[in-house]
């Protein structure tokens, strides 16, 4: 069984083309007793059309990391180094007029706030259209009209809320406008930041579905962030696991979910009982190190069942134990032929 | 734009009732709880400044009958009010036959004229400041300049007055000491009455201007900083829109709604600082009025000039009050 | 770093190095850590301060009695100007005299702790007021907080120095208290309406739900979980508040309406109208005390700035 996902994954990606590029992105927080390493080095490619997850408990750095990539990082925080290459060009050696133009005309964004994310002030066409006449030129009404109202019709909103404010709608609405808003310049990615978690269930899922349809619909990539495994089962291609700052492994939904890769995820899958059923993730304790003095070595030393001396002296480096299935992790090491042995094997069986 | 809520505009309306009221009750009630009657406090205090007043005693009754004093409290006050109603003040006692009404008449304009002149640039410079100085984008030079020159803020508008009055009218006469136009002028809609009362008027405003845009900087900046941190401007970043554009209408639009309600609050503050500044620059409004009548003892003007300027502020914010849901959705859009 | 194999010489060109970097970072945390150590409250505070020890210490070292009528020779400029009668300023009168013979130094000596004690009295008693109706009004909700509410925006909306130029003009002789009062009848809106909406989104708020679930007493729940989080709120708000009062003393005092009996700076400026001493160029009459009124406000806008970047640490930021 695990041959034959191994080869489904493998065909995916082939031929698919890279669309997003993240190369040692680096966030920190400034705080009174040093930095805190919101960020602390990933990489990771966006293939074309995908939908990767990145997961991982509250806190590990997955929103600063999606903020990294869309250079909304603002004070005490800074990014330190990195690399975004987005449609050729590095997104963190822009000039910042480079950098707005290439805003939501190629990465877009639905925010983790959709309540309040809209500007209160505003009637909620005027946002889209704002954000459609300032990459655009000037529109005419009639047209923008009937541009906005399809977008409308693709996530499913009433054309009535065109001449509405925001604090007029539901929170499910809310949310609906912020999809069509992310899809009005029909970007190359879009970042959805834990876009359904402050919503309630029922909602939650639909909204999802909605999402899923529209980028569907327009073959656009998308990065999800979100902590709720479950979800995440049923709506991405493949995921990445963050813990402290660091992803830990990345893999396909079935070979995350099947045959976990790094401790960490081991613990995340155990947690989801059943790929069908939503629940959320249980986490069974917070990140326990302290964030601004990281322990050298392997960050989840001080959580993992496995640890080994050599975790606590040496960064584990990145290892494709399948095709499209990377694991920082000391348990897996790569031989002199190329094959890789999980630790735990030799030491049970020598 | 929505209509009114019925709720708000009920309770805006009853408070713009209940402050007239209760200025009026403690307007009346105050030279009722001091000693004596007002007219026998009056004639006592005329009889210590003046030496000795004639027939004080038989002028005392005159005024008691002529303003009912003699008539049980319920009724003058009842007819106090009615009087109120009608802007019947009764007359000065310094000017007499002159009624107060007919000095109010004269004084209004002028305090008017400047306040909302002065009142105006005021919120517009504060907050055009205020939202320059939280803008990440404006240079570093400005946004240190900027708190030097808020260090008028602190500074009461009479004493800022006096110091104008000294430097630009005293030493360097470069505008005119006193008064709201030259003397020889006859008002009306001619150039050389324009002028002069735009000359008369500089200085005044400025005193005004220049103690208080500090304040709407302030509040504007902080405001400002507080939007900053909302989830809109992330998003509205992140859109590519264009950082003028974001400042304008995402966030001075936001961060204005909170200054017109703090205007609101403080007019009365306001009203008080420029009726000080009248009264250094003898400037002809309700200011130099009031100072007369303290001076003159004349207590039906100060009772009448009291009345006047409350009214005239409480109305000034019932209308923004009234204005405040044209600009802010959230009231005239009540939604869910 | 081991020792064993570093030279003398790299030890002692490293050593120094390490300690300016640890200096540095002990010097950010020291600042960030005690945000009470704003400098514009430091400076602010001594602004008040050196006005106030003037005020004791001139007692000691000044004769005071110089502030009554006829003690001095009349309208003398301060040493090294000449006044407009061709008079010479004299050391026994560093701050000149006015045009009853009253020393300015000694004027001022007692005047300027009058002017600052009204305020604060005043604003000690309107914050006092708007402690309790704004813990009420939050508290209690309903019924009461609508009505402190109307009350409060009522009372806001009304010029306050107009009701007391009515009441003073009535009263005319004034003592110090007696205006503190009077003035405090005004200064409790905005105090009751900041500790109002303070109370009100406390109450929503985590830790006093988490105290009201473990049953600690409505009183606890204000005193013990509140009032901590409340006091630089409080500070800066009774800054406010003294600024205001005290702008309003001096209000009535350079209209006249002041205390008659003990000299204050507004009083002082008041004299100074009118005795048309702008006209004769007397500027130290009216300047001196203008001036002193003015640093005390300045001092007290820092202490409040500060005080607001305390309680609001987003402030902070592009503050300096």
């Amino acid at each position: 069984m695990s041959e034959a996902i191994r080869k489904s994954t493998a065909e995916t990606y082939e031929n698919k083309e890279v669309v997003l590029d993240v190369k040692d992105l680096r966030v920190y927080y400034e705080t009174p007793k040093g930095d805190v390493l919101a960020v602390d080095g990933i990489h990771f490619k966006l293939y074309e059309g995908e939908t990767l997850g990145l997961v991982g408990e509250s806190g590990c750095g997955k929103s600063t990391a999606a903020m990294g990539i869309l250079q909304l990082i603002t004070p005490p925080g800074r990014i330190v180094t990195g690399e975004v290459w987005l449609d050729g060009s590095n997104l963190l050696a822009m000039s910042e007029e480079e950098l707005r133009q290439r805003r939501w005309t190629k990465l877009a964004l639905i925010p983790q706030g959709a309540m309040n994310s809209l500007n209160p002030t505003m009637r909620i066409s005027q946002q889209i259209r704002d954000v459609i006449e300032t990459h655009e030129g000037k529109k005419r009404g009639d047209d923008i009209k009937q541009r906005i109202l399809e977008l409308f019709k693709m996530v499913g909103l009433p054309g009535r809320i065109y001449d509405m404010y925001p604090h007029e709608l539901s929170g499910g609405m809310k949310q609906r406008v912020c999809i069509a808003m992310a899809i009005a310049l029909d970007p190359m990615v879009i970042i959805a930041d834990e876009s359904t978690s402050a919503l309630d269930v029922v909602v939650q899922r639909v909204v999802a579905q909605t999402m899923l349809r529209v980028k569907e619909a327009l073959g656009v990539s998308m990065i999800m962030i979100g902590h709720d495994m479950g979800l995440m089962a049923q709506m991405v291609d493949r995921i990445a696991v963050m813990y402290a700052g660091h992803i830990v492994e990345i893999a396909g939904v079935e070979e995350l979910f099947y045959k976990p890769g790094h401790p960490y995820s081991q613990l995340l899958i155990e947690s989801v009982p059943s790929l069908t059923e939503r629940k959320p993730l249980k986490i069974t304790e917070g990140i326990t190190h302290d964030p601004r003095n990281p322990p050298p070595g392997c960050i989840f030393q001080l959580r993992c069942p496995f640890v080994m001396d050599e975790c606590r002296r040496v960064k584990p480096p990145i290892v494709e134990i399948r095709p499209h299935q990377q694991v920082a992790c000391h348990l897996f090491k790569q031989q002199e032929d190329g094959s890789i042995i999980d630790v735990r094997d030799i030491a049970t069986n020598p | 734009m929505g209509p009114i809520p019925r709720n708000y505009l009920m309770r805006r309306l009853g408070i713009f009732f209940l402050t007239i009221f209760l200025a009026a009750t403690i307007i009346w009630l105050i030279p009722r709880l001091a000693p004596g009657d007002p007219i026998t406090a009056m004639i006592d205090r005329m009889t210590r400044t003046a030496g000795y007043v004639e027939n004080s005693d038989v002028i005392i009754e005159g005024w008691k009958e002529r303003f009912g004093l003699n008539d049980p409290l319920p009724v003058q006050y009842v007819r106090y009010l009615g009087n109120l109603v009608t802007l019947d003040f009764g007359y000065s006692l310094a000017y007499f036959p002159t009624t107060v009404s007919q000095l109010i008449a004269q004084a209004l304009p002028w305090t008017l004229g400047l306040l909302l002149i002065a009142v105006t640039i005021t919120f517009l410079i504060g907050n055009f400041l205020g939202a320059i100085l939280a803008w990440t984008r404006t240079p570093r030079l400005v946004r240190y300049l900027i708190p030097l020159a808020m260090i008028f803020t602190s500074i009461p508008s009479i004493l800022a007055a006096l110091f104008l009055l000294y430097i630009f009218a005293f030493l360097l006469n470069w505008f005119p000491m006193l008064g709201s136009y030259e003397l020889g002028v006859t008002p009306g809609l001619n150039l050389e009455f324009i002028s002069s009362v735009i000359k008369h008027g500089t200085l005044p405003a400025l005193s005004i201007i220049l103690v208080s845009f500090g304040y709407w900087a302030l509040g504007m900046r902080g405001m400002m900083i507080t939007i900053e941190g909302e989830d809109y401007m992330h998003l509205a970043r992140a859109k590519g829109l264009k950082s003028f554009y974001i400042l304008y209408r995402y966030m001075v639009r936001n961060a204005i709604l909170p200054q017109i309600t703090a205007f609101a609050i403080t007019l009365g503050t306001l009203v008080s600082g420029q009726i000080l500044v009248e009264y250094i620059f003898a400037y002809k409004g309700m200011g130099t009025l009031i100072y007369d009548a303290i001076v003159n003892q004349d207590f039906a003007v100060i009772q009448g000039t009291s009345f006047i300027l409350i009214v005239m502020t409480a109305l000034a914010v019932l209308i923004i009050d009234l204005a405040y849901p044209l600009i802010d959705p959230r009231i005239s859009h009540g939604g869910k | 770093m081991s020792t064993a194999d570093t030279t003398p010489e790299t030890v002692a060109a490293e050593a120094p190095a390490e300690r300016g970097e640890l200096k540095r970072t002990m010097g950010r945390f020291n600042q960030w850590d005690t945000p009470w150590l704003n400098p514009k409250l430091i400076a602010g505070a001594i602004i008040i301060g050196i006005i106030l020890l003037g005020g004791i210490v001139g007692r000691f070292v000044w004769n005071t009695d110089l502030a009554y009528t006829a003690s001095s020779p009349l309208n003398l400029p301060p040493p090294g100007f000449v006044n407009t009668r061709g008079q010479e300023g004299t050391w026994d009168h560093p701050l000149g005299t006015e045009n009853s013979g009253r020393d300015m130094l000694a004027v001022i000596i007692l005047g300027a702790p009058n002017s600052f004690l009204i305020g604060v009295v005043a604003a000690t008693v309107g914050m006092g007021i708007g402690i309790i109706l704004g813990f009420t009004a939050g508290f209690l909700g309903g019924r009461v907080d609508e009505f402190i509410r109307l009350i409060s925006d009522v009372t806001i909306t009304i010029p306050s120095l107009m009701v007391l130029i009515v009441i003073q003009t009535l009263i005319r002789q004034v003592e110090i208290p007696t205006m503190a009062i009077m003035i405090a009848a005004f200064a409790w809106p905005s105090p009751t309406r900041l500790i109002r909406a303070q109370v009100l989104s406390m109450r929503e708020s985590g830790y006093v739900q988490m105290a009201k679930l473990s049953g600690a007493s409505t009183f606890d729940i204000m005193f013990r979980e509140m009032m901590p989080n409340l006091i630089p709120y409080l500070f800066a708000s009774f800054i406010g508040n003294a600024t205001g009062a005290i702008l309003a003393a001096v209000g009535l005092e350079t209209l006249g309406l002041g205390p008659q009996r003990i000299p204050t700076l507004g009083g002082t400026i008041y004299d100074a109208i009118q005795a048309a001493a702008l006209l004769r160029n007397m500027w130290w009459w009216w300047g001196i005390p203008t001036i002193l009124l003015a640093t005390m406000f300045i001092g007290l806008l820092l202490i409040n700035l500060g005080f607001d970047e305390i309680a609001n640490p987003r402030l902070r930021r592009s503050s300096q």
